[in-house]
């Protein structure tokens, strides 16, 4: 639309006040009206951002999405019912810090967040095609991975399972939760252990990473997908590239852990933009779907009201 | 050597900083002394047929006691030439693509895995991530997860995040006393929790790593007991361990006999359940179920 984006450059009539001084422009902006691109720098009209699904119209930076967000966007309007989000973390190692108890550190980020926990579980539809879905929140404690985040997924896993609808992971994690320990880490093994059950039942699992994507979480569900997609320009990696700086000392190659550097290595199948997510995810469903309601004709399984078996 | 008496009065002292220098002793059994102890028919097998060796991570097949077996065990060497070479017990993606073809061998000729974990952790680095090793992880779980094969896990040293869990995912998991197991190294945590590595011996204690701890949790099957610390007797510590370990084959060689397709399913489908299981969480009732 390079219409529309000329119509958003920084001149004419349309330019703000509080711009009109470009030494202090960046210092008055008005947060909810203009938003400043954190790759290139431009400044974007609030509506605009909202109408290219939190895309940059200049430099095609995909700006961080909540899950709530993510879950609009991608689903049928309507479409979305969740599952599990009565399901609440305990305290395993009684943990305490200097700044207080995990579970005062739960309800604070409960109260800032406005969710129960880092993993919104449930199903819905994109373009009719049902899927089971499980989006991480990074504004929740970094989307870390405890007991609850793989009670929530292994559940969602058993209900795409039954259901014989393929899942649909969306990851930003900042790994393990350290609070649980290595219930925690275990959970990695949890989640993986589901998904060989939903493998072997040949039920596909469609993994996104989106950025950022790192730890205990790309080393387990979130890789050992049948199909794994990525946002442009997500960082996805197992370690963190400050501690990869620390320890190696030396300097990372430009562009290091990008999805684009994950699919020149082989890592992931495809990169797709926001805008085209929903198309082709539905495409890729259309061929699992078709697959499962094909075998399943086949093989004498009753389908069920949802279309199918 | 000292007595046991003493040794019993000694021992619960120790903090769980302790505990993690002692799991990290330079002249702690690392796994290769465990299979030069226990193992007789050793043949070390090598690569991941796609790009490399790594020595951090090693395997091979070896008869312990009345078994024949596959071991696994992340490698750390025994002086800085050798720690060099075994990159410090830190596998690369390679390491971890070369235990999953192996669990794949054990699992076709039914040979029962037993793993012997001790990492700080996974290497980070350049290299690693480019040759992809969040997935190369994430693989080797998946593979020892869904295993049609009987498998025992001990931790004989340092049980460092998913670099060490990457081979235990087992049906028994044994820790010797004096190691330790947790979801980030000591360091890792504070610098994460409180962006303060120097808060090591805080972050230990908080993260509950000891064997006694996971035990406690239902994470770890059995506590495999150290007269006195493993460095100062290691021939006791990895008989005492060979000694578990033998007894949980049997164990699972009796109750799910390999040449019963019914009874590998079966072990899987309890595998599966032993981690489903784990997790710590509490549902609420939502209010209207209660009409």
């Amino acid at each position: 639309m390079p219409a529309m984006r000329d119509f958003f450059q920084r001149r004419g009539k349309f330019r703000p006040e509080e711009q009109q001084d470009d030494d202090r422009a960046e210092h008055h902006i008005p947060e909810d009206l203009w938003i400043k691109c954190p790759r290139c720098g431009e400044l974007i009209y609030s509506r605009e951002l909202e109408r290219t699904d939190r895309v940059c119209p200049k430099c095609s930076y995909h700006f961080r999405l909540r899950a709530r967000q993510r879950i609009a966007h991608l689903l049928d309007p309507g479409s979305f019912v969740e599952w599990h989000a009565n399901i609440l973390t305990e305290d395993p190692l009684a943990f305490a810090d200097g700044s207080g108890s995990y579970d005062q550190k739960l309800e604070q980020t409960r109260a800032k967040s406005g969710e129960s926990e880092a993993l919104i579980v449930g199903r819905g539809s994109i373009e009719g095609q049902p899927v089971a879905i499980a989006v991480s929140d990074f504004e929740f404690l970094g989307a870390s991975m405890g007991s609850v985040f793989g009670e929530k997924l292994v559940r969602a896993i058993e209900l795409a399972e039954q259901h014989r609808e393929p899942l649909l992971t969306i990851s930003s994690s900042g790994g393990a939760r350290m609070h649980e320990g290595l219930f925690s880490l275990m959970q990695m093994a949890k989640t993986v252990s589901s998904l060989a059950q939903l493998g072997r039942a040949g039920v596909p699992h469609i993994a996104m990473l989106v950025d950022p994507c790192y730890g205990g979480v790309t080393a387990s569900y979130a890789t050992v997908a049948d199909v794994i997609v990525a946002e442009p320009g997500a960082l996805v990696g197992f370690a963190g590239p400050r501690v990869i700086e620390q320890i190696t000392r030396q300097k990372l190659p430009d562009g290091f852990q990008t999805a684009e550097f994950l699919l020149e290595h082989g890592m992931i199948d495809m990169i797709v933009p926001r805008a085209e997510l929903r198309e082709t995810l539905a495409t890729l469903l259309r061929h699992y779907g078709e697959q499962i309601d094909a075998f399943a004709a086949e093989s004498g399984i009753p389908v069920s009201s949802n279309g199918h078996a | 050597m000292a007595m046991p008496e003493q040794i019993a009065v000694a021992a619960p002292s120790l903090t769980a900083w302790d505990r993690v220098k002692l799991a990290r002793h330079a002249e702690r059994p690392h796994a290769l002394d465990y299979v030069r102890e226990l193992a007789t028919d050793w043949v070390e097998l090598h690569g991941d047929r796609a790009f490399g060796d790594d020595q951090a991570l090693v395997g091979g097949l070896a008869r312990l006691g009345a078994h024949r077996v596959m071991v696994l065990g992340h490698q750390k060497g025994n002086d800085t030439k050798e720690n060099l070479a075994r990159n410090f017990g830190m596998a690369r993606p390679e390491g971890y693509r070369k235990a999953e073809r192996l669990m794949r061998h054990a699992e076709k000729f039914g040979f029962p895995l037993v793993t012997f974990i001790d990492t700080p952790g996974a290497e980070p680095g350049i290299g690693s991530e480019e040759r992809g090793q969040a997935t190369a992880i994430a693989e080797s779980l998946l593979a020892m997860a869904d295993l049609a094969t009987p498998s025992v896990a001990v931790v004989i040293g340092e049980g460092g995040s998913g670099g060490a869990l990457a081979i235990g995912v087992a049906d028994r998991i044994l820790m010797l006393e004096n190691a330790i197991y947790a979801v980030a190294s000591p360091e890792a945590c504070a610098a994460i929790l409180w962006k303060d590595a120097a808060r090591a011996p805080e972050a230990a204690e908080t993260m509950r790593v000891t064997a006694a701890d996971l035990a406690g949790f239902g994470i770890v099957d059995e506590v495999i007991p150290e007269a006195v610390p493993a460095h100062e007797n290691p021939r006791a510590a990895i008989r005492a361990a060979g000694a578990a370990v033998a007894r949980h084959l049997d164990d699972l060689l009796a109750a799910y006999p390999r040449a019963d397709r019914d009874a590998l399913d079966a072990l899987r489908r309890a595998r599966h359940e032993r981690f489903r299981r784990i997790g710590a969480w509490r549902e609420r009732v939502p209010v209207g179920d209660a009409l």
